[in-house]
Parts: C-alpha cells; structure tokens; sequence
C-alpha cells in the first residue's frame, strides 16, 4: 500500500512540474501544433508515468499470461467496443458497415460466449475502427491543434472532445457492482498497453524526435481512419523535386518550384 | 527408350525455359501495379518464413533480403528526395547519396523487427482499380495477423517509369513514411543543415546496430 501511495505522490509531483515547465521551450511552428511547448512536457510525462507503472505490468501481463487468455481478453473487450463501433457508423451514414457491425456484436455475444472467441472475425465480417471524433470528422469537424492529454496521450482538440462521449457510452462503464467494473477496466487497459509493447519498440527505433515522430504519425493515421483507409479523402502531396538521374514524363514537374514554402521561410 | 526419355526431357525442359523467360520478359514490361506488389510482398513472406536468420533479426540477413527482393522495385532516390523536400536541390551528389545510405538503414533497422516476425500471417488485397493512364497509384493491402489482432493497414504508392513501375512511398496503419519523416527531416535540416541531419542518422543507426548486437 504504502509504494502505491508513493507513487501516486511522484505521479502528482510530475504532472505538477510538467505544467509549471510547460510554458518555456517552444521550438517549432508548426501551425497544427501551437501547443507544442505545453504538448512536449505533456508527452514527456507520459512516458514517464507509462515507464514507472503501466508499461512493466504489461510487460508481466504479456509474459505470464497464456496467450489464448489474451486474445479472449481481447475479444471480451473488443465486442464490448463493437457495440459503440456499430452506433458512429450509424451515425456515419455507413450502413453496411453498421449492419455488420450489429451482426459481429449477436454473433460473438451469443456463440461467441460473450465475446471471448471473435467467431465474427474467423466467419468473415471484419472489426472496425470508430469513435466519436472520426465520426465529428466525417461530418466536417476540422481536428484542431494537436493536443497531448495527461494519461491518455496524443489527441486533437476534436478528438478530446469527443472523448467524454466515448467513455461515457461505453457499456463496461455500466457494469455494476463498480468493483467489478474497475477491475476490468484495469484489465483492459493493460491488455490495451500490451498490444502496443511491438509498435513501441519499433518507434523507439525508426524515430529521430520521438515527440515529433508520434504526432505526425497520429494526425496522419486519424485522416485516415476518418477516410476509411484512402476509401475517400486525398493522398498527400509532396512537392515534385526533379531528380537530375531518372528523367521523369510528369506534367507537373515545376511544380514545386513555384509553390511558396512556408516552413524555410519563417524566421 | 532411355535415350528417347532423355531426348524428350531436354526438350521440354529447354521449351519450358523459354517459355518462362519470355513470361518473365514480358512481366518485366508491362506488369501491373498491384501484380507487382503482391509478387514481391509473397516473395519476401516465403524467404523470411524460410530463413532461419532472417527470423533471429540477423540484421546482415535482413539487409541481404531487402537490398535482393526489395530495392530493385523501388525508386529510393524519390522517397530521399520527396523526404528531405526542398533542401533536396541544394544538396550536393556527395550529400544526397550519403542521405540516401543513412535514411535506408534507418529504415532497414525498423522494419527488420517486423520481418524477423513475420510467422503466419496473410495478406490480403483490396481489388486494385487506377486509370489506365495514371502514372501514381496506391495499392491497398492489410495483413491480417492472428489471436484477435485488428489488420494492419500496409499501402504502397507507385510511379509509372521508363522502366516499369517503382515503389517510392508506404503507408503503415495510415501513416505515409514520407510524411512522416518529413518534419523531423526539416526541423533537422533548419536547425543544422544537411550535413547535421546525415550526421543524426548515422549516429541513431550507430545506436540501432550496437542495441540489436546482443540478440540472439
């Protein structure tokens, strides 16, 4: 008991510093990210919460646990997660997908026995990806500034947003007695933090500012998922830079000359 | 009949050659897109699942596979080239084949992990369709992992060239590479130039080699 509570102390003393320190450095413009002094101290501190007390319990989790165990666990969650899935593309508009999703819930609910075997999956009706915040981006919602919450990680103002909708209508958060309900919940997001141990590993290495690294990823990969995975929405466009060996037939290969820059620019 | 068994057998075998030369030849030429893709994602899927090296995340081996199934596929000056962005014109012949090194290295030592893991997973295309005119088209695929994992979402984008189609940019989970590397590359670029963003990626694959040493 007593190294939980010195824990926590060091967690408050952490986020404290993290806030009074957040003003100073801010190193680049970058107009999705005006926060970014505050985003950095935020992002830092996570880590250091992540590294002290989930991260090591995810480690044990993942390496303890049998693994059937956590792909049930997994599934038990992730059909608890369809539920709300199946409600924003709904909201969407997407039909189809809502349809399959309703039908993923009944399946692996029933045969399924509550979820702990995704007989959906292995039947041939794919799990999505949805939340509140992709389905204000389909609607037109614009992200906003990249925002780094306490705990919970890279988001936007758009996204925070829509966060409390998605953790209030989450049907775990109804489960009675709260016990019960906060012990899953502790489950889950271990399991959730287990997931991520491969991915983080491979940031670790293929980043150069981790910080930087994170942010472009998760903007990136949120337009994506608000597009479906390029089923709409624009591919990125990079300025054409004609290079002197392979001649290339683009029509657009002045392009980028005449494009003003904004980044080298700026003083 | 012995003699006329083996008279056969040569010439079937020497027909069948050249019927596979001239498949061969005429895929060089003309294939598609999303053939392409697919032949090489199965190519590197069958020699990783055979290679016990390449398993252990011998990075020698991994290299040896990339630099073999890989690269003759894609245009690696023109990721380089679209990453550092306009900086690229200002960068002598000298600088840009260095960038081009340290940045595949980089790029070799993060996916080597993946390779290495690679044990029974499936792709999967989604039906590919482009102008017949277009010259930049992305390929959309997932892979679709095992023990209740969502797919990973793997897109490659390709450029039409004189000689065939080349890959120059990838998409993991919805993240394009280029993009991604793309500010860090700038902040480098603005803060110290070209030179101190080459010297970054070496000393961060100096770091890589040296951590992946110990591996068994």
């Amino acid at each position: 008991m007593n190294s939980g509570d010195s824990t926590l102390g060091k967690i408050a003393a952490l986020f404290l510093m993290t806030l009074l320190f957040s003003g100073c450095a801010s190193t680049n413009n970058n107009p999705e990210d005006p926060y970014e002094g505050y985003n950095r101290a935020m992002f830092t501190f996570n880590e250091k919460v992540d590294k002290v007390v989930l991260k090591p319990v995810a480690k044990t989790y993942k390496k303890v646990t049998p693994s059937v165990v956590q792909t049930g666990v997994g599934n038990f969650f992730g059909n608890i997660s369809d539920v709300w899935i199946c409600a924003n593309n709904l909201m969407q508009g997407k039909g189809e997908d809502a349809a399959n999703d309703f039908s993923r819930v009944m399946i692996n609910t029933t045969i399924g026995v509550l979820g702990i075997f995704d007989v959906a999956s292995e039947a041939g009706i794919p799990k999505h990806n949805e939340d509140f915040g992709q389905t204000l981006g389909k609607w037109g919602v614009g992200p906003g500034p990249y925002i780094v919450l306490p705990f919970f990680g890279p988001s936007t103002a758009r996204d925070t947003v829509a966060l409390p909708l998605d953790l209030y209508t989450d049907p775990w958060g109804h489960v009675y007695p709260v016990r019960y309900r906060n012990a899953g919940t502790a489950v889950r997001i271990v399991h959730k933090r287990a997931t991520l141990l491969d991915a983080e590993k491979l940031v670790k290495g293929a980043a150069l500012d981790r910080y930087q690294f994170m942010r472009d990823a998760y903007l990136q990969r949120r337009q994506s998922l608000i597009n479906d995975n390029g089923k709409t929405g624009d591919l990125p466009q990079y300025e054409e830079e004609p290079s002197n060996e392979a001649p290339k037939e683009t029509p657009a290969s002045s392009a980028g000359q005449s494009t003003p820059n904004e980044k080298t620019g700026n003083p | 009949m012995k003699t006329l068994k083996k008279i056969l057998i040569t010439v079937f075998s020497v027909a069948s050659l050249f019927a596979a030369g001239h498949v061969a030849a005429q895929a060089g030429a003309t294939e598609a897109p999303d053939v392409l893709v697919k032949r090489i994602s199965s190519d590197v899927l069958a020699s990783a699942k055979a290679d016990k090296r390449v398993q252990n995340g011998d990075i020698k081996q991994i290299r040896a596979l990339v630099e073999s199934r890989i690269m003759p596929y894609v245009d690696f000056n023109r990721t380089t080239a679209l990453t550092v962005g306009p900086h690229w014109r200002k960068a002598t012949p000298q600088q840009k084949e260095q960038l081009m090194r340290e940045y595949r290295e980089l790029l070799i030592h993060t996916y080597s992990g993946a390779i290495a893991q690679i044990k029974d997973q499936q792709l999967q295309f989604r039906p590919f369709r482009a102008d017949t005119s277009a010259t930049d088209v992305v390929v959309f695929s997932k892979v679709i992992q095992t023990g209740g994992r969502e797919p990973i979402e793997l897109n490659y984008r390709l450029q039409k060239q004189a000689s065939g189609w080349k890959i120059y940019d990838i998409n993991v989970l919805g993240a394009w590479l280029i993009q991604t590397y793309k500010g860090t590359f700038n902040t480098e670029i603005n803060k110290s130039g070209i030179d101190g963003l080459i010297k970054v990626l070496k000393s961060k694959n100096q770091t890589l080699s040296r951590s992946k040493a110990p591996r068994k």
